[in-house]
């Protein structure tokens, strides 16, 4: 043994309890969620492209220099119709000569707000009856369920179809309306089942146990645990309005001429498909990139928002 | 007396997104033919991942057995075993049992088919022959109504009959060894005492030698042969049954025997707990680890790590209260210490 | 057991009954009467013998009734209103033989593809193999049914020639069709089945298989896929609902005279003997196949079976 002082023998006051500081500096459940997506190389590409995409519909109709319902004529006063992309009209012109670039993101317009809206529409009804379904509980919440039980095993592009041809008015409105119908079912039992889960963990159990408020519980505890996959289902559903009314669109029950969306320019591109590819070409890469990343969002943002995956 | 497996310096690092996590820092023990031997400590000590290197159960990613280390089963390293003698050695040589019973079974299996896999694969039993084998296994884990039961699916088992199980399918094939991680943790006290008796019948019946991972010091009483205390990694202490509940010497061991709830406890008296937390595995430890929650701790303790002091054949202690140059300190009194404490 | 079984044909038909009287009453609640814009142009004495041969001249509820026997007695769903004479049953029946022997060849492929790709991907958890077949299912998921469908035309029919564009009557007109409905089906599969795959892998019993000396491959045989691949069947009721959608746009692209072309022709067509006909024709399939997919799901996990059993 080497030579060690009988200094080194004296006795240390130690705090043990001091010891019981944590050994790494922990953070908010929203700050571990946020530095967890910023990692995740996928979504962050993904914020890029909508926020690129997002800017195009907004200044992009106007960037060409063409309105999106004009008709183009040349100089000899034809009408340019079915032009290729070229360096004048960059994603070129449809049958009726207007330029598509201007309409594509014009239509851009109409399919994100109709994704968005929907989406967010059907979350908030979703919620408050989930919310109150849940919170109420007893037959309050049997019935509630119920009703959600036999809405849902409707089909849902049934009801939309349904819908549509009745109102028959083709306005964005009608439309909202038609795709929300339903479609705040799923949110519903989502949420409910989220708070019932929360309701009955250990933890809510403590909080009631030390006194805390039911009002308290509701807002600290309930709501923004549900918070997460309230988002993560906004997310995912996004995309999933926008290929419904890619799909109405298509099938000739949607936007009305000449306004436009990206499902009703590939409905009229089909005709020519064979002819002019790249009619389809362009509102359909639109919808896949939209779509596409409102789906890798959704997923970045579920593993970031999940606790368990916490570290 | 037979060492039927002797661990070597055995160093098993986690590589996490944090940094590499120490979770075992160079053990070394050993184990006789026939012998139980406890090892006893918190949550986090790195016992659970010493139990499962000696079967290779770890996952490597995200675990790494350093190369330095030996894991000899009748002399046989087990580091060094290829696929197939892995799989031979598995549930034949050594088998485990795990701590959850409710989780550590196929839900989608019967309980009969999953005890006849071992049997089929180490004993090549025939279908028919492995089914009766089975059916008198959970007799001999008396599991009422074998014949029957062997149909269950584990679902339709409570908790202790399903630890049962367990044990059928781990002792099915005759392993030389058992390990058994926290058998009895996940149950309650009564069934506990069921289970452990159960083990003490079996162990005697067969010859098994069993390492037994816990870290209640109460269950280890009246089954282990002899104790090995770990924290942070490390084996603190370790000693025949009557060295480390009549002799222990290092402050961690008085700290476990004192946590250790008792009859004659007055209603009143306040539970005994050792405050602070184990220390952070990534962090390399200077000095000894449990210095940091040590009532005895001494300047040299958080300087340097201590060496092994052998006390006997079987007692070894790692702590500087040893060294001749450290004040000369007893058991606490709840211990049946004397003068200081 | 059985009383779950009962309880859930009941709350079949009385999903299907709601959904039948709505649509009906639904249809005939749009402005103006089925007939309206056909009639126009009609001599008053023949619109009057239209509107009496289709029952229009009494009042909806009689309407109703009569309709309501019709289909519980005799299957008759009433006279196509564009194509007097042709009867709505037929025509779907006729049709729906055409569509299901799509849908059908395109689930059980989407199926089988997606299982095997989903468990390949997990087993090679962050490697090629896995990164491969993530791409191909988010490409699945996101681009929408008729953006696939045109380029599989644009590659194999334009561009080189292989198959036929259009057409039905031999095996070669079912292939781009079915490739194009089952990337759906491959797609969610494979994701599913992934995540199922990894998450049952991490379990404890796979831990205990291994401790009793389970050859890796028997455990991924014998325990993995067992307990991953039975959820799977419950998602197999959304993907016919989805195989149904998917079928209106395949059809027309493809010119596939099946249950989906007409549909979509008869909403164009405002032929509403035809749209209510359809749709509760949908409605029951989808309702139908959602419950046949639970009661299997019900007998085949034996965590559900035996307990039932057992109460």
């Amino acid at each position: 043994m080497e030579n060690i002082s009988p200094n080194k023998f004296r006795k240390v006051n130690i705090d043990a309890s001091s010891a019981e500081i944590i050994a790494r500096p922990s953070m908010t459940y929203w700050q571990d969620a946020w530095r967890r997506l910023k990692s995740n190389k996928v979504a962050m590409l993904a914020i890029v492209i909508l926020s690129i995409l997002i800017i195009m519909t907004i200044i992009g109709p106007h960037l060409s220099g063409y309105k999106y319902e004009e008709l183009i004529k040349d100089e000899n006063g034809r009408i340019m119709q079915n032009v290729r992309p070229n360096s004048q009209f960059w994603f070129g012109t449809d049958n009726l000569g207007r330029d598509l670039f201007s309409r594509v993101w014009q239509g851009g317009r109409v399919s994100i707000i109709i994704g968005i809206s929907g989406a967010l529409i059907a979350t908030v009804v979703g919620s408050i009856y989930g919310a109150i379904a849940a919170y109420f509980g007893g037959k309050v919440d049997t019935i509630m369920m119920r009703i959600v039980e036999v809405l849902i095993s409707i089909p849902y592009l049934i009801v939309v179809i349904l819908i549509s041809i009745i109102t028959d008015s083709k306005s964005l409105g009608t439309m909202l309306l038609s795709l929300t119908l339903t479609g705040w079912c799923g949110m519903a039992r989502l949420v409910r089942g989220q708070m019932l889960q929360i309701k009955q963990q250990e933890y809510i159990m403590a909080a009631e146990a030390l006194g805390v408020r039911p009002w308290k519980i509701i807002t600290k505890h309930l709501i923004p645990n549900s918070l997460g996959i309230i988002l993560v289902s906004i997310t995912f559903d996004i995309p999933g309005y926008i290929f419904s009314e890619t799909f109405l669109s298509y099938i000739g029950l949607g936007i009305q001429a000449p306004n436009t969306s990206w499902g009703a320019l590939a409905s009229a591109a089909q005709q020519n498909f064979i002819f002019y590819p790249y009619q389809m070409f362009f509102p359909g890469l639109m919808i896949a990139l939209t779509m596409l990343s409102f789906t890798l969002l959704g997923d970045g943002l579920r593993d970031a928002l999940d606790p368990k995956l916490r570290q | 007396m037979s060492k039927i497996l002797e661990v070597k310096d055995l160093n098993v690092s986690f590589h996490t997104y944090a940094g590499e996590v120490k979770a075992v820092r160079g053990i070394s023990f050993h184990l006789e033919k026939g012998e139980t031997l406890a090892l006893v400590g918190e949550s986090g000590c790195g016992k659970t991942v010493s139990a499962k290197a000696i079967l290779r159960l770890l996952k490597e990613p995200p675990a790494e057995i350093k190369p330095n280390s030996q894991i000899l089963f009748n002399g046989e390293d087990v580091l060094k075993m290829d696929k197939k003698r892995l799989i031979s050695f598995r549930g034949e040589d050594v088998s485990m049992i795990f701590q959850d019973p409710m989780t550590s079974l196929n839900p989608t299996m019967t309980v009969g088919k999953q005890i006849m896999e071992a049997l089929r694969i180490h004993k090549k039993m025939s279908k028919k022959e492995a089914e009766a084998e089975a059916i008198r296994l959970l007799e001999l884990v008396n599991i009422p109504n074998a014949k029957a039961r062997v149909k269950a699916y584990p679902h339709e088992l409570s908790g202790g009959m399903r630890q049962r199980v367990m044990i059928a399918i781990a002792l099915s094939c005759n392993p030389k060894i058992l390990i058994a991680d926290e058998p009895t943790t996940a149950l309650d006290v009564t069934i506990q005492a069921q289970i452990m008796d159960l083990l003490n019948e079996l162990k005697q019946k067969f010859n098994t030698a069993i390492i037994l991972v816990t870290h209640d010091l109460g269950v280890v009483a009246n089954f282990a042969d002899r104790i090995q205390v770990m924290y942070a990694g490390s084996i603190v202490e370790t000693g025949t049954k009557n060295e480390i509940f009549y002799n222990s010497q290092h402050p961690y061991t008085w700290a476990l025997l004192n946590s250790v709830p008792r009859l004659d406890t007055k209603s009143k008296e306040e539970l005994y707990s050792l405050g602070g937390t184990p220390p952070d595995l990534i962090l390399p430890l200077v000095g000894c680890p449990f210095a940091s929650r040590c009532e005895y701790a001494m300047e040299i303790c958080l300087e340097q790590r201590p060496s092994e002091t052998v006390l006997s054949d079987t007692h070894k202690v790692v702590c500087w209260l040893q060294h001749p140059y450290a004040p000369k300190v007893d058991r606490p009194k709840s211990l049946g210490g004397g003068i200081n404490g | 057991m059985a009383r779950y079984v009962i309880k859930r044909i009941a709350y079949m038909f009385l999903t299907l009954w709601i959904i039948t009287t709505l649509t009906f009453f639904l249809m005939h609640s749009i402005p103006g009467d089925p007939l309206a814009h056909m009639a126009k142009n009609l001599p008053e004495q023949i619109k009057i013998n239209y509107y009496k041969r289709y029952g229009l001249d009494q009042p909806v509820t009689v309407q109703y009734a009569k309709f309501m026997k019709n289909v519980l007695t005799e299957g008759d769903l009433g006279q196509s209103l564009r194509y007097p004479g042709r009867s709505v049953t037929d025509t779907i029946l006729t049709n729906a033989k055409v569509s299901g022997r799509l849908g059908l060849q395109a689930i059980a492929i989407g199926v089988t593809i997606g299982i095997v790709l989903g468990i390949v991907a997990a087993l090679n958890r962050n490697r090629w193999p896995d990164y491969l077949v993530m791409f191909i299912a988010i490409l699945g998921v996101t681009v929408p049914v008729f953006i696939i469908a045109a380029l599989l035309q644009y590659f194999f029919t334009v561009k080189f020639e292989l198959l036929p564009t259009t057409g039905w009557g031999k095996f070669k007109h079912t292939i781009l069709p079915t490739l194009a409905m089952c990337l759906g089906s491959i797609a969610t599969y494979a994701r599913y089945m992934r995540s199922n795959v990894l998450e049952v892998i991490n379990q404890d019993y796979i831990l205990t298989a291994q401790a009793k000396g389970v050859s890796p491959f028997n455990v991924v045989r014998k325990h993995v896929l067992r307990n991953a691949i039975l959820p799977a069947i419950t998602i197999l009721g959304p993907q016919i609902a989805g195989v149904f959608t998917g079928s209106f746009v395949i059809e027309r692209m493809f010119g596939i005279p099946g249950l989906g072309f007409y549909y979509i022709n008869s909403i164009n067509d405002r032929d509403f003997t035809m749209i209510i006909g359809t749709t509760v024709f949908y409605a029951a399939l989808f309702v139908v196949s959602q419950l046949v997919v639970d009661l299997l799901y019900g007998v085949v996990d034996p965590r559900i079976r035996v307990s039932k059993n057992s109460r």
